[in-house]
C-alpha cells in the first residue's frame, strides 16, 4: 500500500512541474538569478545522479568506470541517446567478461 | 473541415515521429524497470509509475527513494529536483500556445512534457500543435510504459551479469543529455567535473555519506547550481531549446 502512496506522491509532482507553467505563466519570468538556476539545475542533477552510482551499479566497478569512460566519449563526439546507453551496456558487458 | 483535415495530418505526422523515440524509450524504459524491481515495485506497479510520471531521472530518483524507504516529503522533494527541467520546458512551451486555442490542451500536453516530446514539438515553426504532439505520444508512450514492465518481469529472468550490463543503460542516457550541451557551454562543461567530484566525495565522507542519496542530490543540487546561477547568470531566454531560435 505504501508503494502507491509513493507512486502517487510521484506522479502528482512530475504532473504539477509540468502543468503549472503551462496553465499559469503567461509571462517570461524576470529573475535573471532563477532563470539561471533553472537552467543549471538538469545538468547538475543528471551530473550527480550519474557519479559515482555508475561505479556502485555495476558487478566490478572498474566496468563501471570503463562504461562512464566510453560513455562521456562517445557522447562528445555526438553519440545520441540510444547509441550511448547501448555503448555503456557493451562496455559493461565485455569489461566483466574479460576481468573475471 | 479544413482545420480537420489539418489536425489528422498533425496527427499522423506526429505518429511517424514518435517510432524512433518509441523504440529509445523501450530500451531505456527497460533499464528503469530493472531499477524498479530493485526497489521492490511489481511489473503492474512499475508499469503505473512509468503511464503516470514519464520521466527517466525523475523515476529513477522515486525508485532509489523507494529502495531507501524515504519519507514522503523527501519523495516529493527528490521528484521535484529530478524532474524541475521540465518547469523551464513547460515554460518554453506556454509561451507558444495558441491563445485562441482550446485551455484542455495546455492541461493534457503538459502529461506528456518530456524531453524527446518537447525537443519534437518546439522545433516547430508557429504555434504548437496539440495533435501533433499527441500524435508522438501516442506511439511513444506505451512503450515507454510496457518497456520499464517488462524490465520488470525480465531483470527476474536474467543472469546477474546482463543485468550488471543493463543498469549502466540510464546513466549512459543522462550522459548523453549532459554532454552535448557541454561541448556548447563552457560553464556546463565545467560544472559536470564539479558535480562529480563534489557527488564522489559526500558519497565516501564519513558523516554525509549517511544521508540518503536523495539528500545529497537535493542538497549538492541546490548548492551547486544557485553557485553556478550567481556566478554565471545565464542570458538567453530559451535555453532548453537547442534547436530553437538562433543557430
Amino acid at each position: 500500500m505504501m508503494l502507491y502512496a509513493y507512486i502517487f506522491v510521484m506522479a502528482a509532482v512530475s504532473y504539477a512541474i509540468r502543468a503549472l507553467p503551462m496553465t499559469l505563466i503567461r509571462k517570461p519570468i524576470r529573475s535573471r538569478f532563477i532563470r539561471s538556476f533553472l537552467y543549471y539545475v538538469p545538468y547538475v542533477t543528471l551530473a550527480v545522479m550519474t557519479f559515482p552510482a555508475i561505479v556502485d551499479a555495476t558487478q566490478s566497478p572498474v566496468a563501471g568506470a570503463l562504461a562512464l569512460v566510453v560513455g562521456l566519449l562517445a557522447a562528445w563526439f555526438g553519440a545520441g541517446l540510444m547509441p550511448v546507453a547501448v555503448l555503456c551496456c557493451v562496455t559493461v558487458f565485455l569489461a566483466e567478461s574479460i576481468l573475471r | 473541415m479544413d482545420d480537420k483535415t489539418r489536425r489528422k495530418a498533425a496527427l499522423v505526422q506526429g505518429m511517424r515521429n514518435g517510432i524512433p523515440i518509441g523504440l529509445g524509450y523501450f530500451a531505456v524504459s527497460f533499464a528503469l524497470g530493472i531499477a524498479a524491481r530493485n526497489a521492490g515495485l511489481s511489473p503492474f506497479q512499475s508499469f503505473l509509475s512509468s503511464l503516470l510520471c514519464n520521466a527517466s531521472a525523475g523515476e529513477y530518483a522515486g525508485f532509489r527513494g523507494i529502495a531507501a524507504q524515504s519519507g514522503l516529503l523527501t519523495m516529493a522533494v527528490m521528484t521535484f529536483v529530478a524532474n524541475a527541467r521540465y518547469l523551464l520546458m513547460s515554460t518554453a512551451m506556454s509561451q507558444r500556445m495558441d491563445p485562441k486555442g482550446h485551455p484542455i490542451h495546455r492541461f493534457l500536453m503538459s502529461f506528456f512534457i518530456t524531453d524527446e516530446f518537447f525537443a519534437i514539438t518546439i522545433v516547430r515553426p508557429g504555434y504548437l500543435e496539440p495533435f501533433y504532439h499527441y500524435g508522438a505520444v501516442l506511439v511513444a508512450s506505451p512503450c515507454w510504459a510496457l518497456g520499464t514492465a517488462l524490465g520488470c518481469v525480465a531483470g527476474e529472468l536474467m543472469p546477474a551479469r546482463a543485468v550488471s550490463a543493463l543498469s549502466v543503460a540510464l546513466f549512459g542516457m543522462f550522459l548523453a543529455v549532459i554532454v552535448p550541451p557541454a561541448r556548447k557551454n563552457k560553464i556546463i562543461a565545467g560544472l559536470i567535473p564539479v558535480c562529480f567530484v563534489a557527488s564522489f566525495a559526500l558519497s565516501r565522507l564519513p558523516l554525509v555519506s549517511r544521508l540518503s542519496e536523495g539528500t545529497r542530490t537535493i542538497l549538492l543540487t541546490a548548492i551547486i547550481a544557485s553557485a553556478a546561477a550567481a556566478l554565471f547568470p545565464h542570458e538567453k531566454e530559451t535555453d532548453e531549446g537547442k534547436e530553437g531560435a538562433e543557430p
